[in-house]
C-alpha cells in the first residue's frame, strides 16, 4: 500500500527520461545543439523553458512551506518575478541581439566579449557556479523531501537525495536542453493542475472558504502572521524583491535560455503573459496557509514538508504519488538545466581560457564528465546545512545578483565609462560583502545599530550590490588611462605585425 | 527613450510604495487579506501595463529587427 505513491512517481521519472531520449534522436549533438537547442525555439517553447526554471521546487515546496512557517512574508515571491519581467522587456532583446551577433553560448561569453577580457569571463563563471550550488542544493533537498515523504518514511531523505541526483545526472547527460523543454511541457501542465486544485480544494474542504481560513489563522496566530513585520519587515520585503528581480535573469540558465529565442519580439510578448503566470503562486500560498492549522506540528526545519504532509493527511496514496510526481518534475527540469549550464561554463569559460586549444567536441565531453561532480558538490551542501528552501535561494540570489551592475552598464549606450577593472573589482567586493555578512550572520542592524530601525533588515545582497556599483564606477574612472594605454599598445602591435608580414 | 516606457515605473511604485499603505489584513477583498489582494492586483495590473507598452511601442509594429 505504501509503495503505490512511489510507483506513480517512478513511472513519471521513466517517462521524463524517455522524453529526453526521444528528443535527442535524429539530431547531432554539437555544442550549440546541446546547450541552446540550436536557437530555434519559438514563443511557446521559450515561455515554457523559462517558466520551467521559474516554477521549481522553490515555488512548489518552498513557497508553500514559507507561507506555512512565516505567513505573509511568503508574498515577496509574487512581485519579484513580475518586476523581473518588466525589466526583461528592455533588457533581454538587447542581450539577445548582442549574443547572436557575437555567437555567445553562455553568460560568460557575453561578459568576455562585452568587456574584452577573458578573465572577467572566468570570474563571472565562478561566481555564477558558486551561486548555483545553493540553488541546486534546494532542488535536491526538494527531491529528497518528495521521495521520503511519499514513500511514507520507507526511503530516508538522504538516500532519496542521492537517488534524485543520479536521476538528474542521467537525464542531463542523455538529453541536454531538448529534454528539458519537453519535460517542461509535461511539468507545467501538472504543476498548474495540482497547484490550482489543491489551492482551491484544501481551503474549502478544511475551512469552508478563503476568508474563513484566513480569519481562523488570524484568531490562532494573530493578524501579524499574515502581513510583513517582525523578522521580515517592509525593508526586508523591498530589498528581497529588488534583489531577486535584478538577479532573476543573471542566473546563467535564465540568461542562457534567452539565447534560445527565435527573435526579440518573443521577449516583449512574454513580458505581458508571464506576470499572469505568476498568479499560480497564490494557489501555492493557499496550500501553505491551509496547512497552518491542519498540520500544525512541523518544526522550524521542516516547513518545506508542509505541502506534502497536508496532502498525505488528506488524500489516498495514488494521488499523493501524482502530486509527488509533479514535485519530482519541478526539481528535475531546473536541476538538469542548472547542472548542464554550470558544467558547460566550467569547461568552456574557465578551463577553456587556460587551454584555448580545447575543441567544441571536447567541451561537450568534459562537460558531461563534470555534471556528476557539480551534482556531488550540491549534495554535500544540502547535507551540510539545514536551511529552508527560501533561505537557500535568497543566498544564491545575493551572489548571482552581483553580476547585474556590470551587465546593465555594458548595455547602456555610453558603456565605455565602465571597464573590465571596474567590473572585476565591483563583483569581487559585492561577493566578498555577501560572503562575509552571511558567514558572520550580520546585517546592517548588527553592524551599525545607530542606523534607523526601518532599514536594519535590508537584505545583505542589496548591501553588497550597492558597494559593488560604487566600486565599479570609481575603479573604472581611476583606470581609464590604463585602458586607454592598452588600447594604443594593441593598435601599435597590430600595425607592427602588419608591417612585418 | 520613449515617453511610453515611463509606464514601466508604475509596477515598481505599486509594490514598493504601495506596501506602506497596504500592509494590513482588513479589509478582506475577494476573501483575501488586503495585502495579498494588493500584491495580486498589481501583478495583474503589471500585465495590463506591459500590454499597453507593447501596443504603443513602435518596435513591435516594425516587426523584428535582427
Amino acid at each position: 500500500m505504501n509503495v503505490v505513491a512511489l510507483l506513480v512517481i517512478f513511472a513519471f521519472l521513466v517517462f521524463a527520461i524517455y522524453l529526453g531520449i526521444r528528443a535527442r534522436s535524429g539530431r547531432d549533438m554539437d555544442l550549440e545543439q546541446w546547450t541552446t537547442g540550436g536557437r530555434g525555439f519559438g514563443t511557446l517553447f521559450v515561455f515554457l523553458l523559462m517558466a520551467g526554471e521559474i516554477y521549481t521546487t522553490f515555488t512548489f515546496l518552498g513557497g508553500s512551506g514559507w507561507a506555512y512557517g512565516n505567513g505573509g512574508a511568503a508574498l515577496y515571491i509574487l512581485p519579484y518575478g513580475t518586476l523581473a519581467y518588466v525589466l526583461s522587456y528592455w533588457m533581454l532583446p538587447a542581450v539577445w541581439k548582442y549574443a547572436k551577433e557575437h555567437r555567445c553560448h553562455s553568460q560568460s561569453d557575453f561578459f568576455v566579449k562585452k568587456y574584452n577580457s577573458p578573465y572577467l569571463g572566468v570570474l563571472t563563471s565562478l561566481v555564477a557556479v558558486i551561486a548555483m550550488v545553493p540553488y541546486l542544493a534546494l532542488q535536491l533537498k526538494g527531491l529528497g523531501i518528495i521521495v521520503s515523504t511519499t514513500s511514507y518514511g520507507l526511503i530516508p531523505s538522504t538516500m532519496a537525495m542521492v537517488i534524485g541526483l543520479v536521476a538528474v545526472t542521467v537525464y542531463v547527460i542523455i538529453s541536454g536542453i531538448h529534454g528539458s523543454a519537453w519535460t517542461a511541457v509535461v511539468k507545467d501542465i501538472m504543476v498548474l493542475a495540482v497547484a490550482v486544485f489543491l489551492g482551491l480544494y484544501l481551503p474549502f474542504a478544511l475551512y469552508g472558504g478563503f476568508q474563513p481560513m484566513f480569519e481562523e489563522i488570524t484568531q490562532e496566530k494573530g493578524a501579524e502572521f499574515l502581513i510583513f513585520g517582525g523578522d521580515y519587515p517592509i525593508a526586508w520585503f523591498i530589498s528581497s524583491v529588488l534583489l531577486s528581480a535584478l538577479g532573476f535573469y543573471m542566473w546563467p540558465h535564465t540568461f542562457g535560455a534567452s539565447f534560445t529565442a527565435q527573435s526579440t519580439s518573443v521577449f516583449r510578448r512574454n513580458a505581458i503573459i508571464m506576470p499572469l503566470y505568476q498568479l499560480i503562486l497564490l494557489f501555492v500560498f493557499f496550500i501553505g496557509f491551509a496547512a497552518v492549522l491542519a498540520v500544525p506540528n512541523l518544526g522550524e526545519e521542516e516547513v518545506d514538508l508542509a505541502l506534502l504532509t497536508v496532502v498525505r493527511e488528506t488524500f489516498s496514496p495514488w494521488f499523493v504519488g501524482l502530486i509527488g510526481a509533479a514535485g519530482l518534475l519541478t526539481a528535475l527540469v531546473p536541476g538538469s538545466l542548472l547542472l548542464m549550464v554550470s558544467a558547460t561554463i566550467l569547461v568552456k569559460n574557465v578551463y577553456g581560457v587556460f587551454r584555448p586549444s580545447t575543441t567544441e567536441a571536447q567541451i561537450v565531453r568534459y562537460a558531461k564528465y563534470l555534471v556528476p561532480v557539480v551534482g556531488l558538490a550540491a549534495l554535500f551542501f544540502t547535507l551540510a546545512g539545514g536551511q529552508s528552501i527560501v533561505i537557500l535561494l535568497l543566498l544564491g540570489y545575493s551572489l548571482v545578483t552581483q553580476l547585474f551592475p556590470a551587465m546593465l552598464i555594458s548595455l547602456l549606450p555610453n558603456a565605455m565609462n565602465a571597464n573590465k577593472y571596474g567590473a572585476t573589482a565591483g563583483i569581487l567586493v559585492g561577493v566578498a560583502t555577501v560572503a562575509y555578512l552571511t558567514i558572520t550572520e550580520n546585517n546592517l542592524g548588527t553592524l551599525f545599530p545607530w542606523l534607523p530601525q526601518g532599514i536594519h533588515a535590508i537584505h545583505v545582497g542589496i548591501v553588497g550590490l550597492i558597494l559593488n556599483l560604487i566600486v565599479l564606477l570609481i575603479v573604472s574612472l581611476a583606470t581609464r588611462g590604463l585602458v586607454e594605454r592598452e588600447r594604443v599598445t594593441t593598435a601599435e602591435e597590430r600595425v607592427r605585425t602588419r608591417a612585418t608580414t | 527613450m520613449k515617453t511610453i516606457y515611463l509606464l514601466g515605473v508604475l509596477p515598481f511604485l505599486g509594490f514598493f510604495v504601495g506596501i506602506f499603505f497596504a500592509n494590513r489584513v482588513e479589509p478582506y477583498v475577494l476573501g483575501l487579506p488586503f495585502i495579498m489582494f494588493w500584491i495580486a492586483m498589481w501583478v495583474v495590473l503589471t500585465s495590463v501595463i506591459m500590454g499597453i507598452i507593447y501596443k504603443l511601442d513602435p518596435i513591435s509594429r516594425e516587426g523584428d529587427v535582427e
